[in-house]
Parts: C-alpha cells; structure tokens; sequence
C-alpha cells in the first residue's frame, strides 16, 4: 500500500473491492507515521488505540453492507489544540502536556461519525500563536519539502503530514492564517470556511472572534469533502452558523468561465517577488479557462495588521487565563500564595510568544485605553469587512498571495516577532472579515519551495471558492 | 483586614448627616439548569458533581445560553418595572480566582438586558420610589472552601457545583436615605421576586446576596460624600446593622476632621463592624469587552408579550387592590401580600367567605399562629383556602357563633377536615329556633326567681347572668343574640301578670 499517495477516493475503493480493511489500513498507516514522524515532528502524539477501534467500526459497517460513511477509513491528523476524548491534548504547551479531556470536539466526533480514522495528534505553536511552529513547547516542525525549513505555522504540524504523506487529510485551525499560511509552505491545500460554519466546540480557544476549524488535503476534492463532513450547525456553539451545508465536492465541477476575480491593488504593489510572480501567472491560467480578471481596492487593508493583534491578543488574554495551575494544566511546585501559584505556573509554563500576547492583550484591554484601543479596532474590523462587501458587489472572488514569501530556515525570525506578525498581512483580512478563504497550491519557486495562491469568497461562498481552486489545480497539476 | 479602632458618632452628629445608599443585589434564578450549559442547580450534590466541561472552563468548551434563564430575569425586569432593550449584550470580566474557572464571569457590562426600573416602599408610613439602574444577567462562580479539611491550613479546596449557576444583578440608584430604608427595599425586592417566581431568594442558601454603597453628607448638601461598598451583608439583620455601623463610622471620621476613603469593606457580622478589605488604589480592573463565544441576546416583541402574558399581579397591585376592593386596612393588606402563597390564600378565603374582612383576620390570626406554632409555611396549611373560607360564610351566615368557631378552627387544622363535617360529627349547629330555646329559657326564669326580681327591679346587669346560665343549658350552641332577646321579651311579658 503506498500510504502517502492516498486519497478519500482510492481508499474507499479499496475498502468497498476488499483490497484492504480498515484495521489493516489504519496498522500500516500509523506504522508508516511513526517511522516517518522523526522527519518532521509533524505528530506530537499517536492514539493506535483510537484509530484502531475506529477501523473497526468501519469494518463491521461494511460487513454489514451499511454506507461506511464519506470519510471511511481515511487517514486523519488532528491538530493539538482541537480536543480528543482520552487522547492527550497539549495544544503545544507545557501547561497541558499531560492534559487528557474527557470530551470530543464537535469536529472530531462528526470526523469519526463519517468514517475518518485519528491517528494522531499534531504539532502546532503553543495555543496556535505563532506563523512558524517555532513556538511550540515540543520542537519544531520541519517542512517535508525542505527540511531545513519551517512549515509555517501554527497549523505546520497538520500541514506537515499531509505534505509529508502520513495523513490523508488533516484538521487545523486558522485564527489569523495558521491554516493557509502553512497549506501554502508545504504545498497542500488548507481552507479557512467561513466564520461560523465549523463548530468551534472542543477547539481551544485562541482568539474566539476570529477561530476557525478547517480542513488540510493534498486535493481540493478531498478538503471539500472533509469540510462537508465537519460543517454544520452544532447547538453546542452558539456562533455556529444554521445555513445549510451545500455539496462542496460537486461545486468542483470546472466550470468557471465568467466567473469575476478581483485583485486587491494592495496586495500586490510590493509583489516583485517569486511569490507575485506565481500568483499572476496562476491568475493568468484562471483567465484562460474564461474568468474575469479586474482590479480592486482594499483600502482599509493597512490597519489590517495593527486591528487583528489588539482583538486577537485581547481576546486571547481572556482566554489563557484559564491556564492558571489551579485545575488541570500543570502546576509550579514551590507557591507559598496563591498570587505565586498563578505567577510561577504560568511564569514557567507559557512560552515567550504567548505571554508577550497576554501583555499586549491585557494592555488593550485595560481602563483608559479600552476605546483607543480594542473598541478602535472592532470599528476598523467592521471597514475591513465591509471593504470586502463592497468588492464582492463587483467580483466573485478575490485573489490574493498567502504569505510574502515562500517557507524560510528555522530560526530565521524566531527572534523578530514583528516581522513575523507583518508577514500574515494577506490572510489576517479575511480573518477579519471573517469570509471563507483558502490556499492551493500554484506553483514552486526557483528552489523548490511551494506557492500557494489564497482564494476568498463572500459569506457562506464556499462553493465558488472550491470551483476556482479545483479548476487552478487541474491547470498546475 | 486592619481592625478599626475608631470611636463611633453620636446620635446627635449622626442627625446632622444623611445617609446616601445604594444596594447591589444578586438574586440566583429559579431554573432547573446552570446558564450556559445543561448542568442541573441543585443544591447539597456532593462537590464537583453537577459538572461538565463547560462549567469546569475546560479548554475548547463554550457557552450556550439557557432561555429559560432569560425568561426569569425578563419576569424579574418586567416586576421592577423596568425598560427592556430589543438587544443587551454579554461581557467578560476577567479576573483570576480558584473558584473562577474560566478566568472570567460572563456577564453584561455596558449592554444590560434592563434598566431604568422602580420599586416603592413605604417607611414610617411615607412611600418611596427606589429607582433601579439595571438588572442584568451572569452566572456564578464555585465556591472555595477554607476550612473542615484536615490539611485546611494549607489547602483550600474548591466545589464548582455552583459555577455557572444562572445571577441577577439589580443595581439600585444611591436613591436611599436610611438603614431602614435599605432594609425595606430589600425586602421589597425579596418578595417581588418571589412572587413572580424569579427565584426563592433564601439567603441562608445563598439565593439572595447583598451588596451596598454608603456615603454621608451634611443634611442640605447636594454633593454626594465618598462611598464605601460594604460587601457580605447576607441576612436583612446584617444588613441593617453594617448599614448603621458604616454610617456612624463615616459621620465619625468626618466630625474627627478626616477624610472618607473610597474602599471595598466587608461586614464581620460576629463584631458588628465593617473593616477595609482593599482601597480604590487595588481596585480590580475588570477589563470587561463583549463575550465572543455569545451572539448578542435579542429579545423580540413577541417573547416579551409571552412573558408579560405569565406574570401575576405584582404585590404592589394586589395590596392596593386588597385595600381597595375589600377594604382592608394598610397594614393587613401588607401582610396578606408578603408572599404570593399567603395573598392568593387569602384570596381565595375572601371570596369563599364574603366577608374579606373577617377572612383577613382569621388568616392572620388563627391560621397564622397555628401554622407558626408547627413550623409550617402557608402552602403547607392543614385548612384549605376553602374551607377557611366556609368557617367564616357560616359565621357570617349566624350558623355557628364566632366561639364556637374558634373551638372548630383547630379541628380543622388538626383533622383537614371542613368545618361542616366537624359541626355535623359533632353537633355544634348554633340554635337559633326560637320554639326550641323557649323551653330552655322558661327553664332559666324558673331556676333564677332572685335574679328575675332583681331584673324586674331595674337592675338590669343581672341579664348577662341570665344568658349564660341558657347557654350553658345548650352547651354553647344557641344563637346568642336570639337567647337575649327571648329573655328581656319573657322577663317583661312577666312583669304584666
């Protein structure tokens, strides 16, 4: 069985001519990840036991003769800060290395309700903060594609294994472009739905205003069939969206033509790069299959950055605190007073990047600079999304870069965070937006390194975002 | 906590002040299940039993909010008399506590669900409008426990059963002038709510919990003086008493030539006496912003009208009615409203009986005393509404004397049963047929010759003698007023022989 050439298709091909059953699948899949884990560190942990009776499961629907579901069998990596029952849930840091929830996210229960096999649990930066999988507290992630290079971040364990073959298909989660920033590095495809379509229920909270759950592939058929599987209403989170969920795998049917693409003039005046130059050449091969190509504006594309790192770190100031060594994370040993408890388990246990956002977070937040600060910057989000209703009177879609650059050395800019944050300009505008976005993959750069164009929608706009990228896949593949 | 070694005003310099005071009340709501989740709020489960990832703040779990408790704090605004927003908005307010799990209350800060609301009360027989600013929703945190571990010293230990449990809190305007009217309006308050049903507001239980701003100024000043919140006035007892110390201390470091601090300071009910917990320099900083995992709560028109088509008449409306309608005195019409239970009790007796009045005094009475007397609340009453109500038709009707009533009440009581089967078993009719009691009377005449001369002579107290003596003849039952007039006619159709 050659693992790292699957598909949803072929699997369940296999599964339905008896090629293989499921437990033999999910034994040689996850025997396949462990061997090739120390690669990347793309998996933090495995959970054979889970994958296992999970196969089972699949196998005794099919000798029954029942549907065994969309996603029967397939290889799944979860990210770690997406919870799993009984399966350890780090989220990246010290604080939870030994946390075991006792609940499944709304995501991992509909994942293994359709079929999907967990077989393990992915590395990430520290409570997803991070572009890089530099901050997380169990090492680095290495790129599949360069070793000697990151895979983005923070869903870069995610991204990882699916570049690196050792899931079919991956969950991530996107606060600021942590699903498509990595998808664009490693050269897979990583779609950010729109905000609301995926429950958030059992993804650890990072910023709730802006987290998504979303979908790792190596096809854009197979993101858009795992996306149908995990989206939905869930009574369980009260943002989640109750809009019918359409079948994105059938919107992939290349039919494109008259379809409007706007390109944001500002994102691509200081493009001259590799980068800008795949972007437009897969613009040009979207024009060719019949789109309409036109230049838009984003104006309220330059406060995007300063807006998204005060409500993000605000909201995540509010979230962490629950990390205080009094319940499940861990605890510092020597605290005479509870002010010591707090300070030195969280002191010992966060990593840099965390708590400089706890910081900055807590300053946004506090009296006398609540309204210059955080209630600014909900008032720029709102011009930032209504930049994009106004582009979308006029365009389907809006093309955009996914990051600046393609994926660069570890520890190139572990030690500059601004340019780090700078770096996430042209996804953290959806993000704001909170509008469905996506990247796949157009193209490598003189050395090898992966491209992945950014494709963003209106509201519920999954569907046209899925047609366009299959269509720009069937052209560069 | 520094002990204070200040001397107290006197009543004289305190008469030179007015009190200014405002009351933070938390009212927990009535509902089956926690806020934002399914957990059930039922009191005394052993701890961290009545737990699930939500109340526990476990990574990746979320609020959901629970309509049932929107619906109660709705019925709560709508009794306070309140301005309900098409939309109010949650908050987090962020601060770190062991029993706090998520690191934040959910809350609403600058969007409440209701505000601008009223109460009256009346003090010393004058009514007075106490203004409410807003009441708006939350939920609980657990409850950490000092002591009763055997490693107490240094542990504490924390039950989150109570997290997430579903809060109101009224906020008053500074709209009070005296511990007296403070202690009015919270009770007020209490009964309102427990009217309406919003909660049982048992503060042993924690239910109903208090907090106040107090501050004083020269009597005729306009500005306010500088407030201390006393914190932990958890018994109307309490609250007066903190109330009054706080006055005095405030008025007494004021006449000293000092200055009031703005402080938080809690109330030690074992000395009587509040003391600093923190000053306005150590204020928390709540750093409030809108609660992200909730969407904004709309309430439509048509969820309001549903709600105001359950609320029962407020007590306000039912004591002016009772004063009213059945003409009862002030105090009586206070009494029957204090809780739903007593007033619909006397209401349905009232009706019953005809004759509200005399209802009134009975369920104040007898019914009051015996229900006392055995521990029991009004809903528990051996004698139903009903069938106090019949006792009092049939005294009305002169069927039975009031005395004997009050001889057949406590069977009821003890028994359940109604009057009319006691009367029955027992053969307590009143008689009031003349041709029956003439016989009786003659028999009286006969037996008392001194006393009919007497009588005949112009001494006519001896009469009192004479009917009794009849009464006795018919163990009580004869119609008191028909043996007296059948007397004074036989003693005087004798005198013409």
């Amino acid at each position: 069985m050659d693992i790292p050439s699957l598909t949803i298709e072929s699997v369940r091909g296999g599964l339905l001519a008896r090629r293989f059953s499921a437990v033999e699948l999910a034994d040689e899949a996850l025997r396949f990840a462990q061997a090739e884990n120390p690669r990347t560190n793309a998996y933090l942990h495995f959970s054979p036991e889970r994958a296992l009776e999970g196969a089972r499961r699949v196998d005794d629907r099919l000798a029954r003769g029942e549907d065994p579901g969309p996603l029967a069998g397939v290889p799944v990596a979860v990210k770690d800060v997406i919870v799993t029952k009984g399966v350890r849930t780090t989220c990246g840091s010290r604080l939870l290395e030994r946390y075991i929830p006792p609940y499944d996210a709304t995501a991992v229960e509909r994942l293994e309700a359709a079929g999907g096999i967990i077989l393990g649990k992915t590395n990430c930066d520290e409570f997803a903060m991070g572009s890089s999988t530099e901050n997380s507290a169990f090492g680095p992630v290495r790129n599949p594609v360069a070793p000697d290079r990151v895979p983005g971040g923070s869903s870069g364990g995610s991204a990882a294994a699916v570049a690196q073959g050792t899931a079919v298909l991956a969950l991530g989660s996107d606060t600021g472009g942590s699903i498509r920033q990595p998808a664009s590095f490693c050269g897979v495809v990583g779609v950010t739905p729109t905000y609301g379509r995926v429950s958030r229920y059992g993804l650890t909270a990072f910023a709730s205003s802006l987290d998504h759950i979303g979908p790792f592939a190596r096809s854009v058929a197979d993101a858009a069939t795992l996306l149908g599987v995990i989206a939905g209403r869930d009574s369980r989170d009260a943002t989640s969206a109750a809009a019918p969920v359409p079948d994105y795998r059938a919107a992939i049917d290349g039919r494109v033509k008259g379809l409007k693409l706007g390109l944001p003039r500002e994102y691509l005046r200081d493009l001259a790069s590799e980068t800008g130059a795949l972007i437009t050449r897969g613009v040009e091969q979207l024009r060719e299959l019949g789109c309409e190509v036109r230049d838009i504006s984003l104006p309220a594309t330059d406060y995007a950055i300063a807006t998204y790192y005060i409500i993000a770190t605000a909201e995540a100031s509010s979230n962490l605190a629950r990390y205080d060594g009094v319940r499940y994370t861990s605890r510092s040993g020597d605290s005479e007073t509870l002010a010591d408890l707090y300070r030195n388990t969280r002191g010992e246990g966060f990593g840099a990047e965390c708590k400089r956002r706890i910081m900055l977070g807590t300053y946004v937040l506090s009296h006398g600079y609540y309204d210059a600060y955080y209630l600014k910057a909900q008032k720029v989000r709102a011009l930032i999304a209504r930049d994009f209703e106004h582009a979308f009177r006029e365009v389907d879609a809006v093309i955009a870069p996914v990051s600046p650059f393609p994926a660069f050395k570890l520890g190139e800019k572990v030690d500059d965070p601004l340019s780090m944050y700078l770096s996430d300009i042209y996804t953290i505008t959806g993000s704001l937006a909170g509008i469905p976005s996506m990247s796949v993959p157009c193209g490598t750069t003189a050395a090898g390194l992966p491209v992945g164009m950014q494709i963003l929608t209106r509201h519920f706009g999954e569907p046209v975002m899925f047609r366009l990228a299959g269509a720009l896949e069937q052209q560069t593949s | 906590m520094s002990s204070s070694a200040i001397d107290l005003a006197s009543p004289e310099s305190i008469a030179r002040y007015e009190p200014v005071i405002g009351l933070e009340v938390h009212v927990q709501l009535a509902t089956a299940t926690k806020i934002f989740c399914g957990c059930p709020t039922s009191f005394g489960a052993p701890p961290n039993t009545n737990v699930c990832p939500v109340c526990l703040g476990l990574p990746g779990a979320l609020p959901v909010l629970n309509r049932a408790a929107v619906e109660l704090a709705l019925k709560a605004a709508l009794a306070l008399e309140c301005e309900i927003p098409a939309q109010s908005r949650f908050a987090r307010k962020n601060y770190f506590y062991p029993d706090l799990p998520k690191g934040y209350q959910i809350s609403q800060y600058d969007e409440p669900l209701a505000g601008c609301g009223h109460v009256e009360i009346v003090v010393n027989g004058a009514v007075r409008r106490i203004g409410v600013t807003r009441v708006h929703m939350e939920d609980d945190a657990g409850k950490s426990i000092h002591d009763g571990f055997r490693d107490s010293g240094r542990y504490s230990y924390v039950d989150l059963n109570r997290s997430g449990t579903p809060l109101i809190e009224i906020v008053s305007e500074p709209d009070m002038r005296s511990s007296e009217e403070a202690y009015a309006y919270l009770m007020e308050i209490k009964q309102t709510l427990q009217f309406v049903e919003v909660s049982t507001c048992d503060m042993e239980k924690g239910h109903l919990r208090c907090d106040a701003n107090v501050s004083v100024r020269l009597k005729g000043a306009e500005k306010f003086g500088v407030k201390a919140e006393v914190k932990n006035l958890n018994s109307f007892r309490f609250l007066k008493q903190a109330l009054d110390y706080e006055i005095a201390r405030q008025v007494a470091v004021l006449e000293s030539g000092g200055r009031v601090v703005q402080e938080t300071r809690l109330y030690n009910p074992e000395v009587g006496e509040t003391f600093s917990m923190r000053s306005k320099e150590d204020a928390h900083d709540y750093r409030y912003f809108p609660e992200p995992d909730l969407v904004p709560l709309r309430i439509s028109e048509k969820w309001l009208a549903g709600v105001r088509g359950v609320m029962p008449e407020l007590p306000a409306h039912k004591r002016a009615r009772f004063i009213g309608e059945f003409g009862l005195r002030e105090y009586d019409a206070g009494v029957l409203t204090a809780t739903r239970a007593s007033s619909e009790y006397f209401e349905t007796a009232a009706r019953v009986s005809g004759d509200p009045k005399t209802a009134a005094n009975w369920v104040m009475g007898d019914l009051m005393g015996l229900l006392k007397a055995e521990g029991k609340e009004i809903g528990e009453s051996p004698v139903s509404a009903e069938h106090l109500g019949d006792l009092v038709k049939r005294i009305a009707a002169g069927e039975i004397s009031g005395k004997l009533a009050k001889e057949i009440f406590p069977k009821m009581f003890s028994s359940g049963q109604a009057a009319g089967a006691i009367i029955e078993r027992e053969g307590l009719k009143q008689i009031s047929d003349t041709g029956a009691l003439e016989k009786v009377i003659a028999e009286v005449i006969a037996g008392f010759p001194k006393q009919v001369t007497q009588y005949r002579a112009g001494k006519t107290t001896v009469l009192n003698l004479l009917v009794g003596q009849a009464m006795r003849a018919t163990r009580g039952q004869a119609n008191v007023t028909v043996v007296t007039e059948l007397l004074k006619r036989n003693l005087a159709g004798g005198e013409k022989c």
